[in-house]
């Protein structure tokens, strides 16, 4: 698919509305036509009035109506749903879903960052911001939190955190008695993932069993739990790398900046380019170096890699992705390398 | 670009996750650290070659045994169209799985072993998948390499075939012979079989019309929209819209609705999407729909259109696919889901039970786990139901055990349809409950 074709907007015509609420910002690269509007302020809300129209069904088209369609089932069916963000693309993608999915309301349900305490700091301004313009509640549950308190023994100053986090968010759920957890997974991720039904059940111990999913027929998302159970709903399921881009230049959804090409010290290991920073230090022997890179993947900043790249806009990204040779997961995620299975045994520990 | 959704079935051991391997790889929809991981897990279990079938199998458990246990979703797309393929498993254990990847396919991808020609497991798989109504089937007779390319077994495999195609009442169907072991007539055409001038599985693939699942929903058939209401949204300032996604038909602005199961009639004033209103929402898009009238519609009503709103009922005559260990008997208390609405039911009979080899409907008491029957049931509030041939939304149904949460059956509204044999059969006596 050619970068192109891409940016035509699903609603023939449509509009933009919802901009000043800033979940819709422009992206650079991404031309949009934007026709006149006029407005219906009520209640500081603005419900946008436009002439109307027939959308245009393309395949990102369906996506998006098949991931409002969970967002809104999985909302009506579970006492006390919480959305997990981390920040990076799939989650900017599920959260603007979700607002599509509840607008003119709010959502029906918080948002939780699990914060391993080794981000890098323009994803934390990114989810600050993004947060605060959506007026929408944000917990945090902290990894350092459950070292201090002993949950977790302390891996070291810089010990990549990215199994640690599996404690904190089970322990997160069990505080809020969060019965449905909504994830930005997608199945084209990893073989562990691409056997993972839209609605994913945990026992009581926050466990996944590949081998015991409850029967997913048609679009009847049955997600019913006992207390002390909770679902997982990935709405994205379906969703290729391709889509996610190509839907974040149509709607024109921000991004953290680190997913565009800058120039950034980075030391290479294990064949991967980590950033430096506090928790990423050269090793004996290792070289410091500039290069121009971005990131494909955004998780803790020990196990998540960068990739050269000179792509400084979606349009560039989406040219990059289409002829790239290996996955996203494989360019950039350490934590998938410690095995062969590391996903699903981490996903059976109740793993995100 | 178009999307084509289709399921990989058939027995156990023929061949389907090589099959699915064999189709990515050749495509080169592989990532080269994907290929490496499965050349270096072939290596790690002494494979001297590389096991395409690993690709698709990624569970630890799956690739001890060599068999696969749940459904693959892999994706996919040549220059030609997109495909979401479902990779499932063919062990009778594991058949609510494959229900699960057959329920929102286009076509069948059935893979049948020449040496040992259709199984029962795949013509249960067959007949599943039918019956979930995909009605397009490409069969692949595989392993044709074992047989030295034997023109009569090819002949044996699509002779069976035509006659289950004729009794399952497919709309089409093709037999194409493959070695996915080695490649032959996957992707790439070969010189292996003279006799066979037909097009590859890929070709195959390519030119299938994309069905109604290439929306993801129902099908129109000319009866009008139905919105099973998700989700009532308050609006700013007062009102409220109710969300849903549209299926049956095109929902426009201005039309009579009728609200199911209550029968109040309105019209829908507007329909509304976070991008702004809509003149007509076409199926297969989440909308949010105002009515005229102020009315008291929750979650779990539905809002038709047209001249044909599906039948409001309490009594619901269903063909179901039964996946628990527990018996399903006369009697028994279940929970259905059916479109947004849940509600507690009651068996009041089982009628039938589909003998998968001679595709007849036999009188039974009980269905075992795997069975496929035909059971009535009285639903405590009453549901808004077409016939399953005539909406996969409004006609299908799930039930859910009561006390253990588990998905334990899916559900068709009305008998299985199925050429001679299945028709001419008497009604069971002291049948109340129509086909609806």
């Amino acid at each position: 698919m050619s970068g192109s074709q891409s940016y035509t907007a699903g609603v023939v015509d449509g509009t933009v509305p919802w901009t000043e609420r800033g979940l819709l910002k422009r992206v650079p690269g991404v031309a949009r036509r934007r026709p006149p509007r006029r407005r219906d302020r009520k209640n500081g809300l603005d419900w946008t009035v436009t002439e109307a129209k027939t959308p245009r069904m393309d395949h990102l088209t369906l996506l998006e109506s098949h991931a409002i369609f969970v967002l809104r089932e999985v909302a009506a069916e579970s006492e006390r749903p919480v959305l997990l963000f981390s920040g990076g693309k799939d989650s900017a993608v599920l959260l603007h879903l979700a607002v599509k999915a509840f607008r003119p309301g709010g959502l029906p349900f918080p948002i939780m960052h699990v914060d391993t305490g080794h981000n890098f700091p323009e994803v934390i301004k990114f989810r600050d911001e993004l947060v605060s313009r959506l007026s929408e509640r944000l917990i945090v549950a902290s990894v350092q939190e459950s070292i201090d308190r002993g949950r977790v023994p302390d891996p070291g100053p810089i010990a990549s955190r990215n199994r640690l986090q599996t404690t904190t968010l089970l322990d997160a759920i069990a505080e809020h008695s969060f019965d449905a957890c909504f994830g930005g997974a997608r199945r084209d991720e990893d073989k562990a993932r691409a056997k993972e039904r839209v609605l994913s059940f945990r026992d009581t111990f926050g466990q996944w069993d590949p081998k015991r999913q409850r029967p997913e027929l048609w679009h009847l998302y049955q997600g019913r739990v006992q207390p002390g159970e909770h679902l997982r709903a990935f709405p994205l399921s379906d969703w290729t790398e391709l889509d996610v881009w190509q839907y974040i230049a149509r709607e024109g959804i921000a991004l953290p900046d680190i997913y565009y090409a800058h120039r950034r010290p980075v030391v290479e290991r294990d064949g991967m380019l980590l950033a430096v920073c506090d928790w990423v230090t050269p090793a004996p022997g290792e070289e410091v170096r500039q290069e121009t890179v971005r990131f494909r993947t955004v998780g803790d900043a020990t196990c998540t890699g960068a990739v050269a790249s000179t792509a400084r806009n979606v349009a560039q990204i989406i040219d990059e992705i289409a002829v790239s040779r290996v996955s996203e997961r494989g360019a950039t995620r350490a934590d998938d390398k410690f095995s062969e299975t590391a996903m699903e045994d981490r996903k059976r520990e109740g793993y995100f | 670009m178009d999307l084509l959704r289709f399921a990989a079935v058939g027995s156990v051991d023929d061949g389907k996750s090589t099959l699915i391997g064999r189709l990515l790889y050749d495509t080169r929809q592989l990532f080269d650290d994907q290929v490496a991981a499965v050349e270096a897990a072939s290596a790690r279990r002494g494979i001297g070659e590389v096991d395409l079938s690993f690709i698709t199998d990624g569970l630890r458990a799956e690739r001890e045994q060599g068999i696969t246990i749940d459904v693959a979703y892999r994706y996919a797309a040549t220059p030609r169209r997109k495909f979401v393929i479902a990779d499932c498993p063919g062990h009778v254990q594991y058949t609510r799985n494959m229900a699960t990847g057959a329920s929102t396919a286009d076509l069948a991808l059935v893979v049948v072993d020449v040496v040992n020609g259709l199984r029962e497991q795949t013509r249960r798989h067959a007949c599943i998948a039918a019956l979930l109504g995909v009605s397009q089937f490409i069969v692949c007779a595989n392993k044709m390499d074992l047989v030295g390319w034997d023109q009569a077994a090819y002949r044996a495999v699509s002779g069976a075939v035509e006659e289950l195609a004729e009794r399952l009442e497919l709309a089409a169907w093709r037999v194409i012979p493959v070695s996915a072991l080695h490649g032959d007539y996957v992707v790439d055409q070969s010189d292996a079989a003279p006799w066979y001038d037909g097009p590859t599985v890929l070709e195959a693939l390519e030119d299938a019309p994309a069905g109604a699942w290439a929306s993801g929903h129902g099908t129109d058939i000319g009866g009008g929209a139905r919105l099973p209401v998700q989700w009532v949204l308050r609006r700013p300032g007062g009102g409220r819209s109710y969300a849903g996604m549209v299926n049956g038909g095109a929902l426009r602005t201005g039309e009579a609705v009728v609200v199911l199961p209550e029968g109040w009639r309105t019209t829908v004033t507007g329909i509304e999407t976070y991008d702004g209103p809509l003149d007509e929402a076409p199926v297969g898009i989440s909308v949010s729909v105002d009515l005229a009238d102020d009315l008291d519609v929750s979650r779990g009503d539905l809002l038709a259109a047209g001249t044909k709103p599906p039948s409001v009922v309490k009594d619901v005559v269903g063909t179901v696919c039964w996946f628990s260990d527990r018996p399903l008997r006369a009697g028994d208390r279940l929970r259905v889901k059916h479109t947004t609405r849940t509600t507690p039911a009651r068996v009041t009979a089982v009628r039938g039970r589909l003998d998968v080899n001679r595709l007849e409907i036999e009188p039974a008491v009980e269905l075992a786990n795997n069975d496929i029957g035909t059971v009535e049931l009285t639903t405590a509030v009453p549901l808004a139901v077409d016939p399953y041939r005539h909406d996969r939304i409004t006609g299908s149904f799930v039930l859910v055990d009561e006390g253990t949460n588990a998905t334990v059956a899916a559900g068709m509204v009305g008998e299985p349809h199925l050429a001679a044999g299945a028709a001419d059969r008497a009604p069971a006596p002291g049948t109340a409950a129509q086909p609806v």
